[in-house]
């Protein structure tokens, strides 16, 4: 029998991935990685709270399937949290997850979950892989010659390929994502049919490492000096106010600027050099253009030439279309074909054709 | 997929003669021991026999024995009894402990100290986890309540020399305890050659039901109870008595007692092979615990540069039912305080493993485990 190592979490989502595996004939094998949490706040971290790991050993139990816990807090704690504050500190908006998903699940895990004589790690991401000439959506065989595409989920509403643009052939080629063929309806469906006491429970939300807290106040208790206030100009250079530390704005805010004014203003850039927040009326909003370094192409390497793609900047905005040009070290241009409003330094843009992600990297 | 168990001092399977005894007393036999009608006075029995089966092998009273919920309950009903009736008799403030007791004893201490300002100090011990009865008694002082130094350790097996640590204290007049709850399912219990004024047992380390313990006290022992309600139990241990475990425990505690001798001989050829087959062949590893003062079932190890956990876990996929000082099921490894106590570093002590034997263990369960114990711990090494 072919062993899969399910991560779970407790959740709705990889409680019926294990299932569902477990139905089509694996010998399935639960996994849950303890994660690290701020000093204090050690029950809190929302991805594995006791409370958390008790439901994923009960989910376990009662799928008869072994389940063990992995202690990641240490590599955890030095690769995504410090990934997260170092990324705040130098002025951009770092998306811990992707780090998380490549560096963790894909890396520590994978490892954890092949040493122990598993063929693939499945998680509970909504996307779909496919190998060219293979249709059979839920195995894909190693053995098979050619790259694994990685696919948008049939639900678009809860597709997740923007997170795991970071993959490489060698993860995919042990990747399983069987909910990536559903809606999340059917999902919760099945959650029921399978008689899992978990169907109801809702989605997770935010930052798992932060529980119950704000990300500013653990921005400010693990990098006190992010804090800083300062001035807030326009692009002619007028100071039109204060603000509380650069790292508690996005680029396209709206509220909270507590500038008087006729019409609304809104975060523009942010100057890390003089510590001003930029902003402007809503037409100065906006760049048709940027650069992205890092750039994880998923059949492994660039295109020779410049390619038309949908690109998404971030994980819940709409794709849209332009023009990615590969350049040296891994970094790619992508220049848009209308103004894009919100394009945030350090969160990822991935670029999609139709269904098929291509890869992604982290803008500049 | 085939299971092998070996993890003994984690829990036994229940004896089938223990659940033969036990049976009638869920049913037919349910009275409540304190009341006054024919049902009690049978339940009342059937607890009273089962203390004088415990006593007669402890060689002691049959009122010395206290029936508890478990070997931790006995184990915090002694300290925090004794200490707290040390005080008020004497004024006596002080508490000496081994620092590689079970939890039960060394959480109930730092309690003590903690809440009710008992000045805890822990004794050395040797690189085996041993103490030394001369390190003892310069420690002893005229205000100490209680002495507690574990039989037999269950994380490294290694046994204390209970008797010599029993005499010194006992001829102080300070109360001493051992929690023998490895240890009576392996050695002979007399609590006067052992020297003790308390002992714990725990039912299901050896093949009796889990729920139900006693506790040993010297008669003249003072001992406040630390749950406190009706008079059960001579007023030291307040509630109904669970009278099926009771009269399981006692059965179980008989016939391992009984045949302990032939169990030692079968269980110690089989933890020595495979001692010596791992210590001979896998690199990088060290025995923990005494190499012969040990329980006969008990092998434990480290391995420098293997997080035990993980180890386990590849081993139960593999079939092998194993523990480990440091193992957590909550995936929060906590270095352990006893492979701390034995000077070990961290490249080696989160890298335990402990294999214990029973009844059911067979020469061809150790050599299928001795079969893939090198390549997991090779594969666990490249683990990073």
């Amino acid at each position: 029998m072919t062993k899969v190592v399910v991560a779970m979490s407790g959740g709705v989502d990889s409680s019926v991935t294990a299932a569902l595996l477990k139905a089509q004939g694996y010998e399935v094998i639960g996994m849950m990685m303890r994660l690290w949490s701020e000093p204090g706040n050690e029950a809190e971290n929302r991805c594995c709270t006791i409370d958390a790991m008790n439901l994923a050993r009960r989910m376990a139990a009662q799928l008869d399937i072994p389940f063990y816990a992995v202690d990641a807090k240490d590599v955890f704690r030095s690769t995504v949290v410090q990934y997260f504050i170092d990324g705040y500190a130098e002025g951009i908006t770092p998306n811990p997850c992707l780090l998380c998903n490549r560096r963790i699940r894909w890396e520590f895990l994978l490892q954890r979950a092949l040493a122990i004589g598993a063929e693939f790690m499945a998680t509970g991401h909504y996307a779909r892989l496919r190998i060219e000439g293979n249709e059979n959506p839920a195995s894909h065989q190693s053995s098979v010659i050619g790259p694994i595409k990685l696919l948008k989920a049939i639900d678009d509403n809860k597709d997740q390929s923007y997170v795991l643009h970071v993959l490489k052939q060698e993860q995919l080629e042990h990747a399983l994502f069987p909910l990536g063929e559903y809606t999340k309806p059917e999902v919760r469906q099945m959650a029921r049919e399978f008689g899992l006491p978990v169907a109801e429970r809702s989605d997770s939300q935010d930052l798992c490492f932060l529980g119950n807290g704000t990300y500013s106040d653990f921005l400010i208790r693990n990098i006190p000096e992010i804090a800083q206030p300062g001035p807030i100009i326009n692009a002619a250079g007028d100071e039109l106010g204060q603000h509380n530390g650069l790292a508690f704005y996005t680029i396209g805010q709206r509220r909270g600027l507590g500038i008087a004014a006729a019409q609304p203003y809104y975060v523009i850039r942010k100057e890390t050099g003089r510590n001003a927040l930029v902003v402007g009326m809503l037409d100065e909003l906006g760049q048709n253009e940027l650069l992205a370094h890092g750039v994880n192409w998923i059949a492994g390497t660039p295109p020779e030439n410049p390619i038309r793609a949908e690109i998404k900047i971030r994980y819940k905005a709409l794709p849209a279309w332009g023009t990615v040009t590969p350049m040296e070290n891994g970094r790619v241009q992508v220049r848009f074909d209308e103004n894009l409003r919100a394009i945030t330094p350090g969160q990822a843009a991935v670029f999609y054709a139709g269904e098929v992600c291509l890869g992604g990297g982290i803008i500049e | 997929m085939k299971h092998i168990y070996l993890d003994y001092a984690a829990t036994t399977p229940l004896h089938p003669q223990v659940l033969e005894a036990m049976l009638p007393y869920f049913s037919g036999e349910f009275g409540n021991p304190s009341s006054v009608h024919h049902y009690g006075q049978r339940a009342d029995h059937a607890v009273e026999l089962a203390r004088e089966t415990i006593a007669a092998q402890l060689g002691c009273q049959p009122h010395e024995i206290i029936f508890t919920s478990c070997g931790s309950e006995s184990d915090n009903l002694a300290l925090r009894g004794a200490a707290w009736a040390a005080r008020e008799q004497r004024g006596a403030n002080h508490i000496l402990i081994s620092p590689v007791e079970h939890h039960a004893v060394s959480q109930t201490a730092e309690q003590l100290a903690a809440l009710f300002d008992f000045d805890l100090e822990y004794l050395p011990v040797d690189e085996y986890g041993r103490v030394n009865p001369a390190e003892l008694a310069q420690r002893l002082r005229r205000d100490t309540a209680i002495v507690s130094v574990i039989h037999a350790n269950n994380e490294i097996g290694t046994l204390n020399p209970v008797a010599e640590i029993g005499a010194i204290c006992r001829q102080r007049g300070v109360a001493v305890h051992s929690d023998s709850v490895q240890g009576a399912a392996h050695l002979p219990i007399d609590v006067n050659t052992l020297n003790v004024d308390l002992l714990s047992l725990g039912a299901h380390k050896f093949y009796g039901p889990k729920g139900v313990g006693a506790l040993y006290v010297r008669q003249g022992t003072r001992l406040h109870p630390s749950q406190t309600g009706g008079s059960q139990e001579f007023g030291l241990r307040a509630g109904t008595q669970n009278v099926p475990y009771i009269v399981g425990m006692a059965e179980a505690f008989k016939l391992t007692q009984d045949h302990l001798d032939a169990h030692k001989a079968h269980l110690s050829s089989l933890r020595d092979h495979l001692i010596g087959t791992i210590l001979e062949e896998i690199p990088d590893v060290r025995l923990t615990g005494h190499p012969v003062e040990r329980l006969p079932n008990h092998a434990s190890f480290v391995f420098e540069g293997v997080d035990g956990n993980h180890l386990l876990m590849m081993l139960d996929v593999e079939g092998f039912a194993c523990s480990s000082g440091s193992a957590c099921k909550t995936g929060y490894p906590e270095p352990s305080s006893v492979l701390s106590a034995l000077g070990l570093s961290h490249s080696w002590g989160l890298g335990s493993l402990r294999v214990t034997l029973g009844q059911h263990s067979t020469a061809e369960d150790v050599t299928a485990f001795l079969a893939v114990l090198p390549r997991l711990v090779e594969q666990s090494r490249k683990i990073i």
